[in-house]
């Protein structure tokens, strides 16, 4: 590996891997050893070492997502020993390194689990829950024809890195899968108060937070208690703020939206 | 009407109802811990009888109580309703998980701090709230109920201090949460506003448990 620390001494590692054959059989953890792992390595590199080996033994291999690992795609969706995208903060699990753990160490590792994200196979899970919520509003209509000019829509400098900060969500669901009731708030509030924040987002934008909680309601996610885990687990900070401007848009739109119904 | 219903059946609408709720029980401790600051009182319970004989008699407090209520009907109700939905959308648990590394204790315990102070409170109720008004209470000698010397005498059962003493605790554990997460169910954070609100919160909580906590206490070992 070009660059790499000639110093570093591989791991022989313990992995207790969630298997499951489809969304409908029941999984269970099993134990496999991994040997000659590089400390230099990111955790899905470290996957790839297990499956080859399944694949050379001609075992299943285990299916897990990725697919940028360069930590913008919010695929990875992997629960290390306990925490969302293992025990670094604001880091995706492709984007953890095999230094973080040492060598002997047992390491758990399971798919998210909430009744809206159902398991597909092994530690795949089946995220549009997410596609669903952001098409019952997390957009903003453009018409087509000539093109605007640039900058023509002025936004204040704070008001478009607030809004910034907010559409930096990658949609991995690390917030689901650490809280205790599987609330998909954080990333809700994230888009919500990201296109609350801009002027093209003003238009839709009491029907968008109306729709957009509903549609969080009916795919089963749970409610917010506050807890916080959502945050301090986000890969990349997305803070609590988005939820009470969530709740804030939330009210002002059902005491004055023209919604009826 | 029925975008009103699908506003609080909703789940942020069920936490708005929470909170308000949450907060209004915050201002009844607040009276209810003054009031029984007379217990203190070293005059043999005269000023606490009058005390409780007026909060049992005036008009505007009587239909204030139902107020009161109905707020704890609907705190509790909602806290069944999102406890249970909240456990649905977990579904399967983690063979493996290390919340306590991202979160308070008390915030992922509500629903057992909240049972706790439940069963406390029908207790309570039944000792105090229920014998002072439905049941036949000695006169003291102003000749009103002598619901002092009823507190006086349970307050000298051991079991009864550490019941009262461990729901102060849960009550504390309960409000350290509840407040602060009150004011961010109603979209209430602010940079500037949101540390205060956390410190006000925080005091308000080891204050009231404290100040609760420390009735059962007085009685058991210095009377
Ligand atoms: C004097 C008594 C009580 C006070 C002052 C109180 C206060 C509060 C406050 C301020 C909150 C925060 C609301 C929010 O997050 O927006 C809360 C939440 C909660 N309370 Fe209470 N409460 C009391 C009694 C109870 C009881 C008797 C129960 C249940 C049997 C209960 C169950 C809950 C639950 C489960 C939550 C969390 C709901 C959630 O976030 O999902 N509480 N309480
Ligand atoms: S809010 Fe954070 S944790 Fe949740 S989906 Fe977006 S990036 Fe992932
Ligand atoms: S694989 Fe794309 S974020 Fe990890």
């Amino acid at each position: 590996m070009a660059g790499s620390n000639p110093n570093a001494k591989p791991m022989n590692l313990t992995l207790k891997v969630w298997r499951q054959k489809n969304r409908t059989t029941q999984g269970q953890i099993v134990d496999y050893q991994v040997k000659d792992i590089s400390p230099e390595m990111s955790f899905l590199e470290m996957l790839d070492v297990l499956n080859e080996d399944l694949l050379r033994r001609g075992d299943e291999p285990v299916a897990f997502d990725h697919d940028c690992r360069e930590g913008i795609c919010g695929s990875c969706n992997l629960f290390i020993n306990g925490r969302a995208h293992g025990p670094e903060a604001g880091t995706t699990t492709c984007q953890l390194h095999m230094r973080k753990f040492s060598d002997g160490d047992t390491i758990t590792i399971e798919p998210w689990r909430a009744s809206a994200f159902p398991v597909n196979k092994d530690l795949s899970v089946d995220r549009s829950a997410f596609d669903r919520i952001i098409q019952a509003g997390g957009y903003v209509s453009v018409n087509t024809g000539g093109v605007p000019d640039g900058n023509e829509i002025p936004v204040p400098k704070d008001i478009a890195d607030r809004a910034f900060e907010a559409a930096t969500c990658i949609g991995c669901g690390a917030c689901v899968a650490a809280c205790k009731n599987a609330s998909a708030m954080l990333f809700v509030s994230a888009k919500v108060s990201q296109l609350a924040l801009l002027p093209q987002g003003k238009v839709e934008r009491k029907t968008r937070v109306e729709n957009m909680v509903a549609q969080m309601d009916k795919e089963g996610f749970g409610a917010c208690s506050n807890i916080g885990s959502c945050a301090a687990e986000c890969p990349v900070g997305i803070s609590l703020e988005n939820i009470a401007i969530l709740n804030r848009e939330f009210l002002s739109a059902k005491a004055t939206s023209n919604n009826l119904a | 009407m029925s975008w009103i219903s699908k506003t609080f059946s909703s789940s942020i609408g069920r936490k708005i109802i929470m909170s308000i709720t949450g907060l209004f029980l915050c201002s009844f401790l607040v009276v209810h811990l003054i009031g029984n600051l007379q217990l203190f009182k070293d005059d043999g319970g005269q000023a606490f009888n009058v005390y409780s004989h007026f909060m049992g008699t005036n008009p505007i407090i009587r239909t204030v109580e139902w107020v009161l209520v109905l707020g704890f009907g609907f705190h509790i109700y909602e806290s069944f309703v999102l406890t249970r939905r909240n456990k649905t959308a977990r579904g399967n648990g983690y063979v493996t998980d290390h919340a306590e590394q991202n979160s308070p204790w008390q915030s992922r315990n509500m629903g057992l701090l909240g049972t706790i102070i439940l069963i406390f409170l029908l207790v309570h109720l039944y000792n105090f709230f229920y014998r002072a008004r439905f049941g036949e209470l000695d006169p003291d000698i102003n000749n009103n109920d002598d619901l002092y010397t009823l507190v006086a005498t349970s307050f000298k059962q051991l079991w009864y201090v550490i019941l009262y003493v461990a729901a102060q605790v849960a009550l504390g554990y309960h409000l350290v949460h509840g407040f602060r997460s009150a004011f961010q169910t109603l979209g209430l954070n602010h940079r500037k506003y949101t540390p205060a609100i956390k410190f006000v919160g925080y005091a308000f909580s080891v204050l009231v448990a404290a100040g609760f906590a420390s009735m059962p206490l007085y009685f058991y070992f210095f009377k």
